[in-house]
């Protein structure tokens, strides 16, 4: 039966307004937004999706749930559980926090071999906390398999995986054999709402936590301690236009004011 | 490997010539390696591609690094990745730099691996501090910046498309031009590549476009859309969109500005139903003047702008082409 690994992570809420994203600049931290509770990463959610199509044109498959995280996280893993994953793996542990891609990586790919065998790992084309994209690319060179990213469609057959991807310029189709890393773009669709049933169902699936040491990986090797890249500095940059705004009696008038200034400082 | 000196840029080609990402990282290299006293090198990779090594040179590069087989006539992940590699050896550069492309994104996180370092990604800003290469790159959807420093060598980035100034050409330029050989094995070559589609939208390319009129998912529908094609080609300019309009159908994934779009530099930008997320923005670094029509006064675009209207953009638009049309013909 097809195994397929979906990363998932649980991120600040992407869609929540601008003007309330702070950061405490000494801690180097984004601060929780009251009132906004974080969210699945919805590029990994449209993975999960991904995953559970693939299970519909076979019939049947396994679909494990991954994440690395606080036991927050835990949330993100239930949210893909009640879309029909169905089991999770959570890894949680201090020596895991703070990691740069690699090191995080590191630990992703650890646990992937530890639920071996496997076919297909799914991930977000990129995570919109820090949006680097680099993490599934790494995962597949430490499990030595072919990574193929930004998919707006996936297929099985025979052990060779299709897949329609996104490129700035439009798409391109590329075929390889599993097992493999795809990530997934926002281009696959929308994912699937579980129902109330379906919610109350995944209460009920097994979830494990493991440790670094579960994953005979020693804490110098992954989080803040196994990473390369430092983070010197975060911090909100300041947008300093000053916005003219054009009124008038009518929005017919304001139209047409705009139109002149426009004209003036010959942009038109 | 140690006493890692020079600053080397993978270049892309498109169209038989230097991609214009390339010669806007290679004039950040340029100014990142006159502050380290160090050489500027260029790894060029492709099929029938060393006549282009003399543009490199023009471009700010002091010796191109060219790798010109067979294999290498279209990229592909497991035929660059060798390649860049041995180059890399060779070269033994202090830093590494790509443009953040479809090629960029690919490669960097995989050449970072091989070579054992770390590599932070669509970078917009690049400087020198103490010595070492100090990164500034947006998260957190643009609404934060983030600078970091790399502990092991090569110092890896991706650049952001028109975050860097290219350097004014000079033909009169002299530099080394080195062929490395590479054996890569085709069977290696794990993907195939079994189709392409191109999508651009019909007329200016958006990333050439002095003039772009944006639309968001506040335009509505595919029709309103078509008010906005029809303001931009009068403008003769070009039409954006944001991914909320995209996934809802609206238009075409090739007009999509933003983070996970594309990058544009328009004189003037026109974003009509558009909140102004950081996302969308982020797409936006290199406009010039801005202008929104939103029916919120608290939208974030407002930030961003140079007028604005509050109005819901059917009370303005048709008015405003109307405008426009008369003040071009007159």
């Amino acid at each position: 039966m097809l195994h397929m690994i979906c990363c998932v992570k649980q991120v600040p809420d992407p869609e929540a307004p601008a003007s309330q994203f702070k950061v405490d600049e000494a801690a180097k931290k984004v601060l929780p937004i009251p009132g906004v509770d974080p969210v699945a990463d919805e590029y990994a959610v449209r993975g999960v999706e991904a995953a559970l199509r693939i299970r519909e044109a076979l019939g049947e498959a396994k679909i494990t749930i991954l994440t690395l995280g606080p036991e927050a996280a835990r949330d993100a893993v239930k949210k893909a559980l009640a879309m029909g994953a169905d089991e999770g793996v959570q890894l949680t542990d201090k020596a895991f926090e703070d990691g740069d891609s690699f090191a995080t990586a590191r630990a992703l790919a650890a646990a992937i071999k530890k639920l071996e065998p496997f076919d297909l790992v799914f991930c977000g084309r990129q995570a919109p906390d820090w949006d680097v994209g680099v993490t599934p690319s790494v995962i597949a060179e430490l499990l030595g398999v072919p990574c193929v990213t930004r998919a707006c469609d996936v297929k099985v057959s025979d052990g060779t995986l299709t897949v329609e991807r996104v490129l700035m310029d439009g798409f391109e189709t590329v075929e390889v054999r599993l097992p493999a890393v795809v990530t997934i773009s926002n281009e696959l669709g929308e994912p699937r709402y579980p129902q109330l049933r379906e919610i109350m169902a995944a209460a009920r699936k097994p979830v494990a936590v493991w440790s670094a040491a579960d994953l005979g990986l020693d804490p110098s090797q992954v989080g803040a301690a196994g990473s390369v890249l430092s983070l010197d500095r975060l911090y909100v940059p300041v947008h300093e236009a000053k916005c003219e705004f054009i009124e008038g009696e009518t929005m017919e008038e304001a139209a047409e004011k705009l139109a002149a200034k426009l004209r003036e400082a010959k942009l038109i | 490997m140690a006493n890692e000196s020079g600053v080397l840029v993978v270049a892309e080609t498109a169209d038989g010539a230097v991609a214009g990402i390339t010669l806007e990282v290679l004039g950040a290299a340029r100014r990142l390696a006159d502050k380290l006293g160090q050489p500027v090198q260029a790894a060029l990779l492709g099929q029938g591609v060393e006549p282009l090594a003399q543009g490199l040179i023009a471009a700010g590069a002091d010796k191109v690094y060219v790798v010109d087989q067979p294999i290498l006539a279209e990229y592909q992940t497991d035929a660059f990745v060798p390649a860049i590699e041995k180059v890399c050896r060779e070269a033994n550069p202090s830093i590494v730099l790509l443009g953040q492309t479809d090629i960029g994104r690919d490669l960097g996180p995989r050449l970072a691996f091989r070579l054992g370092t770390a590599v932070a990604m669509d970078c917009l800003d690049l400087a020198i501090g103490d010595g070492r290469l100090v990164m500034t790159r947006a998260c957190y959807g643009g609404n934060a910046n983030a600078q970091h420093t790399c502990k092991t060598m090569p110092q890896m980035a991706t650049v952001r498309v028109k975050s860097q100034e290219p350097l004014a050409p000079d033909t009169s330029r002299q530099g080394q031009v080195t062929k490395v050989a590479v054996d890569i094995d085709p069977a290696a070559v794990r993907t195939k590549i079994t189709g392409r589609r191109k999508e651009e939208a019909e007329g200016i390319r958006l990333e050439d476009a002095e003039v772009i009129v944006g639309g968001g998912r506040g335009v509505g529908s595919a029709e309103g859309f078509q008010t906005l094609t029809e303001l931009a080609d009068l403008m003769k300019g070009a039409v954006g969109s944001t991914r909320a309009a995209c996934d809802a159908g609206f238009c075409s994934v090739a007009t999509q500005i933003g983070l996970t779009g594309k990058v544009v530099s328009p004189a003037l930008y026109i974003a009509v139903g558009i909140s102004g997320a950081s996302q969308h923005m982020a797409g936006l670094s290199g406009a010039k003047n801005i202008v929104a029509i939103n029916k919120d006064p608290e939208a974030n675009v407002f930030r961003y702008c140079r007028y604005g209207i509050v109005s819901d953009w059917k009370a303005v638009i048709p008015t405003f082409l109307n405008k426009v049309r008369q003040l071009k013909a007159g």
